[in-house]
């Protein structure tokens, strides 16, 4: 398994922590954590939403300072007080959230605290265009390096971001929930990326909730559970389930089929909604009790269609019709008025509110739905945040936590109550489950199978197959901004989706 | 199904956090609460005249109507936005009252023109920033400068003094006589009551929270972010047409140079009852306390004949210290730094 590398072996582990601990006000985010990374391995870090993954993340790259514990790194003592300090002990990481430069261009992006410069101190601007040039197309990703980053989609800047941390010559790479935002194309080259790096001679940590990655990925593991490490070992030793009971304490049907249910009448119905560039001609109905799939690669123009539909962005043509009657949706309150709900894709800009609390942000939906001029009840915002908050297994001190605080599936879960909380009629999801841990998963799965029984109609956009094949009664694949191929739940195989995601098939 | 329902009730919720004695004592209003109470002690112990009930209410003709208008500034800060046109729009109002008082209209058709007319300019500023999409700031430095010239052009360096007695009575007059409540003072306190309630306790004021703290979510969330804010420009508008009404009325007389200054004045008193300048935090009580602090402390300075020029130097040092203490109280205490 060792691959040659350029210092002299043998050398001391790539990363060794020990009872590193971690407490946020009430919160023990860590307790006392162990942990042991070999160069040329690639170590996957598991547990629940809130296990603490991110937060052990923060304190190797200098974010957060650890309250107790030591790290070392290829046996020197390592403290990290700043992000800096971590490049230069040659850690790098994606972080689970991103932060970046809107405003910048994406070479700026990558390079931010690091730009190349010329021999009289002035940015390198050629260099760096050319080395971001290079690392974008390791990741086969389709960005010019002098694009401002506001122009780009989630998934795209979500490349840029793995650019970024490639772009330091680090020798621990920390991936945090890399593969959350990609597609299955993306997420194969990222694959393909992780294994030079591991024949480098590098050190790889790879937190991710979706265990068919995990296993391709890895060599070894290691679950946190509440803050604490309750296990390790080789993944060749271990089943999927042996992992996902270690993480949840309990087994757990992952996958969660869509109950059949009668399907009703037509609630809506979008005909040749279109855009400029990003995506044509788009038609489809929706009926009651129907889960109607969305699939496609990154860039097809699926959120980008729903953004149009829900009155985020002005389609140049198209129209749309609710039980029958044409409505004309001009922004998001209007939408809301029709009855539709929308879960966004990013969620650190376009669904949570990080500064508010989560009972202010599950009712939001429902508060703006309503008159400007009504007073709030506490008492019923406390009590919609607990069915919502508590079916969708949100994990907080408290309600009134902000959601900042919050690790990144659980602001997801915060984010989907928001809309449910509303009762919609028409649940329009991006990326629903999107770094939602597996127990999580299932709740959302039978929640929207459930209020599907209910009568509520759902559109589900996913890159992830199995959810899309899994809960969907009909399953369109859309290609370059068209819908290519609408498929019949008993019609809809992995290799017909694929197929037509990927433009071939068309004949 | 049933075992996947549950899954919620794995993590035990609490309802709310516990508030320490220790955070409710170092918040925003605490620490305002204590400076007035200060300011009122200072200020005892400098004049013998300072705590007199007639001299007190007296006092608080002199910041009512800025108040007044902090109140909608305040919310206007908190969903990022701000009207520095504020003062330049009381000069027009009051402009138009006067030269409506001068053809001969009487008192309340001159409050109904001074309301409109703050109405309108407000109206204009929310559309420029709303319908046309431009920043706040610049556009309503770019009204305060038109608002102010037409005044200035108009009035050239004359004045307007005939004003009907009965708009005397509002601007000076008193709403209860015994204790002294001045109707301007009554008026900023049924105002702040009225914001108190939107912000803290109705739909909108959670909306308007939603805005200041993340306006694309609040987008996405079906809140109607444009309309929102281009109300709360209209609405600003309108209180600074009713603060010229009772300015105009208080001293008599128009002149070009009327409130000049004032929209900083009132940036102050929002600023210093804690509404962030980045948005989404603040209370009505911050503001109203703020306003206190900051009229009585010149009122008290101005007693003891402290120059004008001196008490703004101090109000000023106020201001950066009130903004600055908890940045570096934060720092020494050593928060870990946020990434957002
Ligand atoms: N800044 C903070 N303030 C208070 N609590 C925090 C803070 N950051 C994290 N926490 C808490 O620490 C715990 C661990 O969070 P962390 O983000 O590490 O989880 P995670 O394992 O990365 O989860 P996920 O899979 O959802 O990303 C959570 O309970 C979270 O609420
Ligand atoms: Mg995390």
């Amino acid at each position: 398994m060792l691959a040659s590398t350029a210092k002299p072996a043998p050398e001391a582990p790539a990363l060794v922590v020990r009872g590193l601990s971690k407490r946020f006000g009430g919160v023990q985010a860590l307790d006392g954590v162990d942990l042991t990374l070999c160069a040329g391995e690639t170590m996957a870090l598991i547990g629940e939403n809130g296990a603490g993954k991110s937060t052990l993340v923060k304190i190797l790259t200098g974010i957060h300072a650890a309250d107790a514990g030591t790290v070392s790194v290829f046996g020197r003592p390592f403290a990290a007080r700043s992000p800096r300090d971590a490049w230069a002990a040659g850690i790098t990481a994606i972080h689970q959230e991103t932060v970046m430069f809107d405003e910048l261009s994406v070479a700026e992006n990558v390079f931010m605290g690091h730009m190349p410069l010329t021999p009289r101190g002035l940015v390198d601007w050629g260099t760096m265009r050319a080395a971001t040039a290079e690392l974008l197309d390791r990741l086969d990703a389709d960005v010019e390096p002098d694009t401002p980053l506001k122009r780009l989609g989630v998934a795209q800047k979500h490349l840029v971001e793995i650019a970024r941390a490639l772009s330091h010559d680090a020798r621990i790479v920390i991936m945090d929930e890399p593969t959350a935002a990609l597609s299955a194309r993306e997420i194969d080259d990222l694959f393909r990326i992780v294994g030079q790096l591991k024949a480098e001679g590098r050190a790889v940590v790879f937190i991710s909730h979706k265990f068919d990655e995990i296993f391709r990925v890895a060599d070894r593991w290691t679950c946190l559970r509440d803050g604490r490490h309750v296990g390790e070992g080789a993944i060749a030793d271990v089943t999927e389930a042996d992992l996902v009971r270690l993480m949840v304490g309990r087994s757990i049907d992952q996958v969660f089929p869509k109950q059949d249910v009668p399907i009703g009448d037509v609630v809506l119905e979008v005909e040749g909604l279109s855009n400029a560039t990003e995506f044509a001609d788009v038609s489809f109905s929706l009926r009651r009790g129907e889960i109607l799939g969305l699939y496609g690669l990154v860039g097809a123009g699926r959120s980008e269609a729903m953004q149009a539909l829900f009155g985020l962005t002005r389609p140049t043509r198209g129209s749309v019709r609710i039980d029958g009657a044409a409505v004309t949706i001009r922004s998001p309150a209007d939408a809301v008025a029709a009855g539709m709900a929308y879960v966004p894709e990013d969620r650190q800009v376009q669904g949570a509110v990080l500064p508010m609390g989560i009972r202010e942000n599950l009712t939001l939906a429902g508060i703006a739905a309503g008159p400007l001029a009504r007073f709030l009840s506490r008492d019923r915002e406390l009590a919609t945040t607990r069915r919502f908050g508590g079916r969708l297994a949100v994990k907080a001190a408290t309600w009134d936590q902000r959601l900042r605080e919050l690790s990144g599936g659980n602001q997801q879960k915060v984010v989907i109550a928001k809309w449910l909380a509303m009762e919609p009629r028409i649940l329009i999801l991006d990326e629903p489950t999107k770094g939602i841990d597996v127990g999580s998963k299932a709740a959302v799965h039978a929640f929207m199978s459930e209020l599907a029984a209910q009568g509520l109609a759902i559109v589900l956009v996913s890159s992830e197959l199995p959810e899309v094949l899994g809960m969907s009664d009909t399953v369109l694949v859309m290609h370059e901004g068209r819908i290519v191929k609408r498929l019949p739940r008993a019609q809809a195989t992995p290799e017909a989706v694929v197929t037509a995601a990927t433009g071939g098939g068309h004949a | 199904m049933s075992d996947q329902a549950q899954a919620g009730s794995r993590y035990d919720v609490a309802d709310r956090a516990a508030r320490s004695w220790g955070e409710r004592l170092t918040s925003w209003e605490s620490i305002l609460a204590l400076l007035l109470v200060a300011v009122f002690v200072v200020n005892g112990l400098l004049s013998p005249y300072f705590l007199d009930l007639f001299n007190l209410s007296d006092a608080t003709f002199n910041f009512s109507e800025k108040a007044l208008v902090a109140l909608p500034m305040a919310l206007l800060v908190l969903v990022r936005e701000i009207d520095l046109s504020v003062a330049a729009t009381i000069a027009l109002a009051s402009l138009a009252m006067g030269l409506c008082a001068e053809a001969g209209a009487g008192t309340p058709v001159l409050i109904l023109v001074g309301l409109c007319v703050g109405l309108v300019c407000g109206t204009a500023n929310g559309l420029l920033v709303t319908a046309v999409g431009l920043p706040s700031i610049v556009v309503t430095i770019g009204t305060m400068s038109l608002f102010r010239g037409i005044a200035q052009v108009v009035l050239g360096d004359q004045a307007v003094t005939k004003y009907p007695s009965g708009l005397g009575a509002i601007g000076q007059g008193y709403l209860v006589d015994m204790p002294p409540v001045p109707l301007s003072f009554a008026l900023f306190l049924a105002a702040a009551a009225v914001a108190a309630v939107v912000l803290h306790r109705t739909a909108l004021g959670r909306q308007l929270y939603a805005i200041g703290n993340n306006p694309v979510a609040a987008r996405f969330s079906g809140v109607p972010v444009d309309r929102i804010r281009f109300g709360l420009f209209a609405v600003t508008g309108l209180v600074s047409g009713l603060a010229a009404v009772l300015l105009t009325g208080r001293i008599g007389s128009t002149r070009p140079n009327i409130a000049m200054g004032w929209e900083l004045e009132i940036v102050t008193m929002v600023v210093l009852g804690g509404v962030s300048i980045a948005g989404g935090a603040g209370t009505v009580g911050g503001v109203v306390l703020a306003v206190f602090v900051l009229g009585f402390a010149t009122f008290g300075l101005s007693l003891v004949n402290v120059p004008g020029i001196v008490i703004n130097i101090l109000l000023g040092v106020l201001l950066v210290a009130a903004i600055a203490v908890p940045v570096v109280a934060g720092r020494l205490m050593g928060r870990a730094p946020t990434r957002d």
